[in-house]
């Protein structure tokens, strides 16, 4: 965060009171400003957030109702009613929520608050994208060129395509999920790209109306900070790439833009200053603009009427604080630099963390953040994580599941990247999965190292991107077993009155010979593997890794293997490897048996097996009963206990990540027990429906 | 491991260094061979003024010669004898042979010493007892006498555990089994030790049963020591993983708490053949007296286990809920490791009986920090007497440093006494060859004075642990807290030697008979005839002086490494804890 400039003479004076209408890492981005503005800082939470980091922060908080959203931060009502109480005089919306919301906006200038963003009919104009685009053609900001009118005649429609010129898009208007999209590379393909089009979207969507759009080959998505005050100035503080991007979400962003001339960087700004003030706008606004790699040639696609995730990257590269000119701006200040003051510095990067499952097509996860390690910030002008969460939260069904943003500032891209490769090395996280290892990939591989970014990006390298798995090396298998091996030393007590008993320090010790320690762990796909780990009379260990069926080349043997936890940090093993020295964090989950290992290829997951009188104690668990694939909420219970089924009989219908899925019976047989209600949640692996046990089960394994 | 801790904590005085004194009157760290220099934590702490000085005082100096040609001669002649037992250990582990053991895991059960291993904590030490046992002793190879006993922690707290090797012979009680077996319950109910049995025994042994089933010390003595212990409030779970069968099914049913393992475990006075042949009725192995009938219906077991690991959770669990306590009642301090490295105690003591060394080079490398407060240094020097640490426990040294004479006698009586009255534990360094003899010596009483050491020795109600580090011979051994002196635990050094007397002299003594009944007679002796007598008198002492022969016949606890020495006497001092010590009250000492 940057130091504040001299308020210019005659300012009128900033907020003594802001409330922020917003929760999560934005809400605590926001008030760090504020706090060191001075201004005191009112938080809104939901039941959910109760023990949240922004509560945590703010001067007061207020409970503003359930999880759900819609129930809580989409409340303005609830909202208003804060800021009668607390005396705000300005609100925040941050991003998302209430945050574009004109209606929000009025309410609050009718109450005689300020609202910290544009005015109403900004938002309103560019809420519309059709709206949006006449007004921006009108100031001459450059569309995607295409036909989105109602003629649809198959002559007449060609005609446009020729003069959008090709390769073209036709998408059906009801469109979406790629159904009625059709690329249309020649002229001669374009009557026949059409009908099955038309044919697609009548199928589909009982309409065939099209709309005819130039194709971009390699678009990227580059957009512009735009700044206005009430005074009716207006800048810019040049261009983000938020090209990488997966499920339409950012997840990399950078600034400036990679690989753009100076003309089109200026143009671009040229254009965003443009198209803001065609539409009167006052306040922090991104204008965003597709851009083509192949002509270099740029298309206004909407504008976004808010501070933006990504904010942070252009902060870093113009040294400033741009919530702080928020502030100022919704005081009725001037902006504080003028457009040729703004430079760009250097290069800055922001790498997203969400609590996801990259290889399972980026699947939000849930959870809790069982262990949490921040990158190392050493100099926050130069690495800022904006984080909401910390170690002990839980990253819950009802909210985005963004864990934080990691933002670096080098003195050129490639210095930012190091920076970054290097962060996002140290940053560990247990308890769900996240895309950190996934993001490290992305920033290393050759593409995006040369700064040849698409918003298809992700897609056109998956090979890269998704190698397929490998069974873990021996050495970090070996770290895994010799971390469990330490740390059970440590868990040995003994009796008050015998505090130095030899039971404890004389660890592993046989008479007249060594006994291997045999630690078992799951490998993923790749099966078990068995670490035989022995004392050796010097207080080295001999390590032995042996893949479960394999045969003698496959077992990996260290010798003299000085082990130990160091003083400073019991979450961590050091271990003498040949003649390496490692320090690698190991972190056990005991609900869940999995074992992270945050190794120098990344982090690791094991599986202690169960054993079998555990897995049998849990279940006298019949076969065909079913549990949540993911965590989820029920929507709805098909069955009754008692109820005789057949296999496929729809059992249960969860809702997970926004989407409905059912759950069917895997086989036949009875309804025993429904473990959760309508609307209860169930963690992944929950039991959900137990099966009575078949009679015939029962004597297989009775014979058995 | 002990060392483990040293290193971790070698790096804190690393940094205290600098502020310590380093000045040459410090001489007890000059002596430190160089390579230790920061290893032991007692010499480097920062300590009081006095406190300093009084600690350094204690320290035993260094005084071998690593570069001499004794002590590398030495050094390789034990490294060979332990190496041989090493060898034989790994043998003897393998139980009944590969084909046993693949038979055994077919059934999927767990080998015994994996079982045992299960049982422990992670990580705990397991003090076995005996793995000799049964060695060379029958025609059939029973290794460890077919059973595994020894002490470890379960759930922190320190058992007994018995395990039945199925892979020897089907688990049957040979009559060193037997022995064996009870000498754990006696070592269970000396020291106060809940005990585990792990069963999966045939019964006894059919064909030896004269030796097994009728005495006194024989199968029947088992059951009356589970009886007595528990009545102690000693704790006896039984886990029934295999047959329990006839004597065998006594075991879990006089047990506190038994546990069985499904279709795995059977208990029943007699099995489906007798049963068949007495009665005719006709009922399977598992329907006559497995887990279901024992938890369901019978109620003879009370935990029912649905395989070997299961069963031993279950056992660990019961250990949880023993509310088991355990309060020595010796001031402990922490533990330092000796200044001097173990592993140059073959060097120091090599394997020749004839060679003397000096015993408080042994000490220098048993005890915490190298530190012994010695008593009456200068009076009666061939008997070693002083206090000590090990692994924080005090303990009253008495270690041989020669003949025994009239003056170390009464020093040796005067010592134990002053342990006992000051609830001490005792070690005795064993390596005699008897009390002196000689008119000289006669006229001088050593007959009472030797008695009077007896007398203690037999009398000391406190904690008594025996190693045979070189010669046990004669009146030596009893002095000494020989086995019938009833220490806690006795083990010997792989080069030790236990008999009536050395073999030379008994060979002597025998010659010397025959001799003079030969000159009585007028015949003649040539110096070759001689030899060929005593040869083989020389080569039966031998061989059945050898710890080998000993410790088969559990004569001993155990065979040890010398370098193991400190930690076998570190965890057998806290297993004698778990009892409480008691006070003496000595015999007549003839003045």
């Amino acid at each position: 965060m940057h130091a504040p400039s001299g308020a210019a003479v005659g300012a009128k004076p900033l907020f003594d009171k802001i409330l922020i209408a917003n929760r999560g890492e934005i809400a605590c981005r926001v008030m760090r400003t504020a706090r060191r503005l001075g201004i005191n800082t009112v938080a809104v939470y939901s039941e959910a957030d109760r023990d949240a980091l922004h509560v945590k922060m703010a001067d007061e908080a207020y409970l503003i109702g359930p999880p759900p959203s819609a129930d809580s931060y989409l409340r303005m009502d609830r909202i208003l009613d804060v800021v009668h109480r607390s005396g705000a005089q300005a609100v925040h919306p941050g991003y998302g929520f209430l945050s574009e919301n004109a209606a929000f906006s009025d309410l609050l200038q009718q109450n005689g608050v300020t609202f910290i963003g544009p005015p109403a009919a900004a938002m309103i104009s560019m809420g519309s994208k059709s709206e949006s685009k006449n007004i921006m053609q009108a100031a001459s900001v450059p569309v995607v060129p295409g036909y989105h009118g109602e003629k649809q005649d198959v002559e007449f429609l060609k005609t446009q395509a020729d003069k959008i010129g090709y390769p073209v898009l036709i998408k059906a208007i009801k469109g979406g999920g790629g159904k009625g999209m059709r690329i249309v590379e020649r002229p001669e393909d374009f009557e026949e790209m059409l009908a099955s089009s038309k044919r697609e979207g009548l199928k589909s969507f009982g309409d065939d109306q099209v709309l005819v759009e130039k194709y971009l080959v390699t678009p990227r998505h580059v957009e512009v900070q735009v700044f206005a005050d009430k005074l009716g100035n207006a800048v810019h503080l040049h261009e983000r790439d938020c090209s990488v991007q997966r499920r339409h979400q950012k997840i990399l962003e950078e600034a400036p833009a990679p690989m753009l001339s100076e003309s089109v960087r200026a143009l671009l700004g040229e254009k965003a200053v443009a198209a803001a003030k065609a539409v009167d706008y006052v306040g922090a606004g991104t204008v965003e603009f597709i851009f083509d790699n192949a002509d270099g040639k740029f298309y206004f696609m909407e504008m976004n009427t808010r501070l933006q995730v990504e904010h942070p990257v252009t902060e870093m590269i113009t040294g400033t604080d741009l919530v702080q000119w928020q502030l100022e701006v919704a005081a009725g200040n001037p902006l504080p630099l003028k457009q040729e003051q703004i430079l760009a510095n250097g290069h800055a990067f922001e790498a997203r963390i969400y609590a996801e499952n990259p290889t399972k097509g980026f699947l939000p996860d849930v959870g809790p953040l069982l262990h949490v390690r921040s990158p190392h910030i050493y100099d926050p002008a130069v690495i800022r994580l904006e984080t909401g969460v910390r170690q002990g939260d839980q990253v819950s069904v009802h909210y985005d599941p963004m864990i934080s943003k990691l933002v670096v500032h080098g003195r050129d891209r490639h210095e930012a990247l190091r920076l970054l490769r290097r962060s996002l090395q140290q940053y560990q996280v247990v308890g769900l999965n996240t895309n950190i290892d996934f993001l490290k990939t992305v920033i290393d591989h050759p593409a995006f190292i040369a700064g040849d970014v698409e918003t298809g990006f992700i897609q056109k390298h998956d090979a890269d991107l998704f190698p397929a798995p490998t069974p873990a090396a021996a050495d970090v298998v070996a770290q895994a077993a010799l971390a469990i091996v330490l740390r059970q030393q440590r868990q040995t007590t003994t009796a008050a009155a015998d505090p130095y008993s030899p039971w404890r320090s004389l660890q592993h010790w046989r008479p007249g010979y060594e006994r291997a320690q045999r630690v078992t762990l799951q490998d993923g796909d790749h099966g078990l593997v068995h670490i035989d780990v022995t004392r050796q009379s010097d207080g080295s260990f001999g390590v032995t890794v042996e893949p479960a069926g394999t045969d003698a080349t496959a077992v990996t043997r260290f010798d003299n293997v000085r082990a130990e936890i160091p003083m400073d940090d019991a979450e961590v093993v050091q271990v003498d490897l040949l003649d390496r020295r490692l320090r690698t964090s190991v972190v056990l989950e005991a609900d869940t048996g999995r074992l992270h290992v945050f190794a120098e290829k990344g982090k690791r997951t094991f599986q202690l097996p169960a054993p079998k009188y555990l897995t049998a104690a849990a279940g006298d668990i019949a076969a065909g009963s079913v549990v949540a694939p993911m965590p989820c909420k029920i929507s709805q219970v098909m069955v009754a206990p008692g109820q005789t089924v057949e296999k496929g009989t729809p059992l249960i219908v969860l809702e997970a990540m926004k989407m409905e899925h059912v759950i069917k019976a895997p086989k036949a047989g009875t309804v025993d027990r429904i473990i959760f209600g309508v609307g209860e949640l169930a963690g992944e692996g929950k039991l959900l429906v137990a099966f009575k046990p078949d009679p015939e089960d029962a004597a297989a394994e009775k014979n058995a | 491991m002990l060392r483990w801790n040293s290193l971790a904590r070698a790096a804190t005085h690393a940094r205290a260094l600098p502020c310590a004194p380093r000045s040459g009157a410090f001489a007890a760290l000059r002596r430190q061979p160089s390579h230790l220099v920061g290893l032991s934590a007692a010499s480097r702490s920062l300590r009081g003024y006095y406190t300093q000085h009084e600690e350094q005082s204690a320290i035993l100096p260094d005084n071998v010669d690593r570069q001499s040609d004794g002590f590398k001669e030495n050094t390789t002649r034990m490294n060979a004898l332990v190496k041989d037992m090493e060898d034989k250990i790994t043998t003897i582990r393998q139980g009944g042979g590969e084909a046993a053991r693949q038979r055994h895991l077919g059934r999927n059960k767990m080998l015994p010493r994996d079982r045992v291993q299960r049982l422990l904590d992670n990580g705990s030490p397991f003090l076995e007892l005996s793995t000799f046992a049964g060695y060379q002793l029958y025609d059939d190879i029973v290794p460890s006498g077919g059973i595994i006993t020894g002490i470890g922690r379960v759930n922190g707290t320190e058992c007994m555990i018995v395990a039945n090797d199925p892979t020897v012979k089907g688990g049957t009680y040979y009559p060193v089994t037997v022995k064996k077996h009870l000498r754990a319950q006696e070592i269970a109910r000396e020291n106060r030790l809940p005990c585990i049995y792990l069963v999966d025994s045939g019964g006894a042994n059919l064909p030896r049963q004269a030796d097994v089933f009728p005495d006194r010390e024989h199968f029947g003595r088992i059951f009356y020591n589970q009886a007595t212990m528990s009545a102690q409030g000693i704790p006896q779970i039984a886990v029934v993983m295999g047959s329990c069968t006839a004597g065998g099914a006594y075991v879990p049913a006089m047990a506190d708490e038994s546990i069985i393992v499904r279709k795995q475990g059977t208990i029943f006075l007699g099995g489906p053949p007798l049963v068949r042949a007495a009665t005719g009725e006709v009922v399977s192995a598992e329907d006559l007296g497995g887990a279901d009938l024992h938890c369901r219906t019978s109620g003879v077991t009370d935990h029912y286990a649905l395989d070997d690991e299961h069963a031993l959770v279950l056992a660990r669990r019961v250990v949880s809920n023993l509310n088991y306590t355990k309060k020595p009642q010796i001031s402990v301090r922490p533990a330092a490791d000796p200044l001097y490295p173990a592993s140059e105690l073959g060097g120091i003591v090599g394997d020749n009986l004839r060679k003397t060394f000096d015993v408080k080079n042994v000490i220098a490398r048993l005890v915490d920090g190298s530190r012994f407060s010695e008593f009456k240094e200068l009076y009666g020097t061939s008997l070693v007497t002083g206090f000590a640490h090990i692994h924080g426990y005090p303990v009253g040294i008495v270690a041989n440093n020669g003949i025994l004479f009239s003056e170390s006698a009464l020093k040796g009586a005067h010592f134990i006494q002053l342990c006992s009255q000051r609830k001490i534990p005792l070690v005795f360094l064993q390596n005699i060859t008897g009390f002196m003899v000689g008119s000289s010596a006669e006229s001088g009483g050593i007959a009472k004075n030797g008695a009077k050491m007896v007398t203690a020795v037999s009398c000391a109600r406190v904690p008594k642990f025996t190693v045979v580090i070189g010669g046990s011979f004669g009146a030596g051994n009893y002095g000494m807290c020989g086995r019938a002196y009833s220490p806690r635990f006795m083990w010997m050094w792989p080069n030790a030697r236990i008999s009536v007397m050395g073999g030379e002299q008994a060979a002597g003594v025998l010659a010397q008979v025959k001799r003079d009944a030969m000159v009585k007679r007028g015949e003649e002796w040539s110096a070759e005839e001689e030899e060929a007598f005593k040869a083989p008198v020389r080569e039966r002492y031998e061989h059945e002086g050898h710890p080998y022969f000993a410790s088969a016949r559990l004569w001993d606890d155990g065979i040890i490494r010398p370098e193991d020495t400190r930690q076998t006497l570190g965890l057998a001092l806290s297993a004698a804890l778990n009892a409480p010590v008691e006070s003496t009250d000595f015999g007549v000492f003839r003045m």
